[in-house]
């Protein structure tokens, strides 16, 4: 097999290229995260967690949610190191993380991390939200290596 | 218990245009090429384009990733007096196989009598899946996921492949196998895009665009249309070729797959899966089959990692063996002796994805349909029990069992 790459260190993609949009079932999601509270969707009935918000509990059919605030920590459950910033096609390595939360049983985000070289991005590596600035007046959660 | 439906219908003609490299197509129009696919496609069969009357799509009615089949022109475009079925599976490619249970049910039905389904794929440069992606302005529940930078087919896939190699110790070289070893089947294909055999060297020197994955773990970005017609048994008996016989066919999924890499939420193991072990069982049980009664696996490979994460979930070995199993040679075809390698069952005989042409899977159906007809370019010998899946993606994905008559 041929040696691993070495990247060096992992970027965060741009925030002034990233866009979101919202619905009345995510956006209370992106107004905590826009206070820097970093929140998850919870069931106000039962208790389960469901990532990305959405407007049922597939647990129990409740409607009735809590946004609690989390600790702000996960661990990385997959990644990619990628090479192109996806908005120009210019050489960037960046490294897309699925995270799964504290505080938040089996939810996850899917974000950037940074702190180390992309070659040193490994799954079960702890990660701390940090947080980004993107177009609209929105901020997107991030992490870095903790 | 057997399959309600089991040996009822028959795929019984196929047809294609030539396969072009993407954007090489025009100007030939997108309902051009599909045109072409069906005619080519009822004269295989033995019938008029005036008796088709139901069409089966999957992919939602796509055509490539922008444009939509619509019956109503296509129609009044080739000429069908009437239309008496005209239905679609939902989600992406994962539903290619299935649409033929969607002719059956609308045969079944006794709602139509010949029904075509078919892919077009014009990739012009603001048609690329990946641009598709990428240039939409993400809507709420893809605002989860296209701001992390995960864009494009290769990158979802990539991060499935990392859970993988690090549940279970899998290696690029078994997806470099999978890449090689259906490369192998294409030298003597006239239409196939890639035929030059590809060394381990070479391999390794394909640019890494997602890693863990290179450009040559991409499948290819083809132009082109392919058709199949289905119909009842008792009308395929009067065509012209050997029928290709409907014995189980599934679409589907389990919640925990769900949208799948259109998200990332699927807890272990699913998440390195491919989420085809819902309609993979289905089809077992409707068949009373197993991975070891195949003759030959047409297994959609998009992305090399997701051909092993199949094999493991239709069981040709155990979950977590993709790797080993591979790599022991068993997915190649042995032209001396038309058959398996080391106890396998071949796959991709026809190159698949990555070697032939992609057009969404619609290729693994024709050579499904020509190994149990017999007349196969790599034909397996006495091939009776052809698998065809389509692409793990959000579900529903799917599952088809041809049988030769």
């Amino acid at each position: 097999m041929s040696e691993p790459i070495q990247y060096g260190p992992a970027l965060l993609l741009p925030g002034q290229q990233i866009r979101i949009t919202t619905n009345p079932n995510t956006e209370p999601f992106w107004e905590a995260a826009r206070d820097h509270k970093l929140t998850a969707c919870k069931c106000a009935a039962c208790g389960h967690f469901r990532m990305p918000p959405s407007a049922y509990c597939p647990e129990c059919s409740s409607r009735e949610v809590e946004w609690p605030t989390l600790p702000g920590t996960g661990t990385v459950f997959s990644y990619v190191v990628c090479n192109k910033n996806p908005a120009t096609g210019e050489d960037y390595i960046y490294v897309p993380v699925v995270v799964d939360l504290d505080g938040a049983p089996g939810t996850r985000l899917n974000a950037n991390v940074t702190g180390c070289n992309a070659e040193d991005v490994h799954i079960g590596m702890k990660v701390t939200v940090e947080w980004t600035d993107i177009q609209d007046g929105w901020v997107l959660p991030n992490f870095k290596k903790a | 218990m057997a399959w309600a439906n089991q040996d009822k219908t028959a795929i019984v003609g196929i047809g294609a245009t030539d396969y072009y490299v993407r954007g090489k197509s025009w100007p030939r129009t997108i309902n051009d090429m599909a045109g072409e696919a069906i005619l080519k496609a009822c004269a295989d069969a033995g019938i008029s384009i005036k008796d088709i009357d139901g069409f089966a799509y999957y992919s939602t009615a796509g055509a490539g990733y922008l444009d939509k089949f619509d019956t109503a022109s296509l129609m009044e475009t080739l000429g069908m007096p009437n239309v008496s079925f005209s239905a679609t599976l939902t989600s992406g490619g994962g539903g290619c196989p299935g649409a033929i249970g969607l002719a059956t049910a609308g045969l079944m039905n006794e709602d139509c009598k010949y029904v075509v389904t078919l892919m077009a794929l014009q990739q012009l440069p603001q048609h690329r899946l990946g641009v598709v992606f990428g240039s939409a302005a993400p809507n709420p529940e893809n605002s989860f996921l296209q701001p992390s930078g995960l864009v494009g087919p290769g990158h979802l896939m990539s991060v499935l492949a990392r859970r993988h190699m690090h549940l279970y110790g899998t290696t690029q070289d078994a997806f470099g196998e999978i890449v090689m070893a259906t490369r192998a089947n294409t030298h003597n294909r006239p239409k196939a895009v890639r035929k030059n055999p590809l060394t381990k060297e070479e391999y390794e020197a394909s640019v890494m665009l997602a890693d863990p994955l290179r450009r040559l773990d991409f499948c290819l970005e083809t132009d082109g249309a392919v058709a199949v017609i289905t119909t009842t048994m008792d009308r395929a008996k009067d065509c012209r070729h050997k029928p290709a016989v409907v014995h189980a066919c599934a679409h589907g999924g389990q919640r925990e797959w769900g949208r799948a890499f259109a998200w990332m939420g699927m807890p272990d193991p699913h998440f390195a899966s491919s989420g085809h072990k819902f309609t993979a069982d289905r089809v077992w049980a409707q068949s009373g089959l197993s991975a070891k009664d195949m003759d030959v696996a047409l297994i959609y490979d998009h992305f090399s990692p997701m051909v092993l994460m199949q094999l493991e979930d239709y069981g040709f070995c155990e979950k977590g063996e993709g790797n080993d199993y591979v790599l022991s040679g068993k997915i190649r075809y042995d032209a001396a002796t038309q058959g398996g390698v080391n106890g396998g069952v071949p796959v991709n005989t026809h190159g698949g994805n990555l070697n032939e042409a992609y057009i969404i899977g619609m290729t693994h159906i024709v050579e499904g349909v020509e190994q149990v007809r017999g007349t196969a370019i790599n034909q397996v010998k006495d091939a009776e029990f052809a698998l065809v899946s389509g692409g793990p993606a959000s579900l529903p994905v799917s599952s088809l069992i041809l049988r030769s008559a």
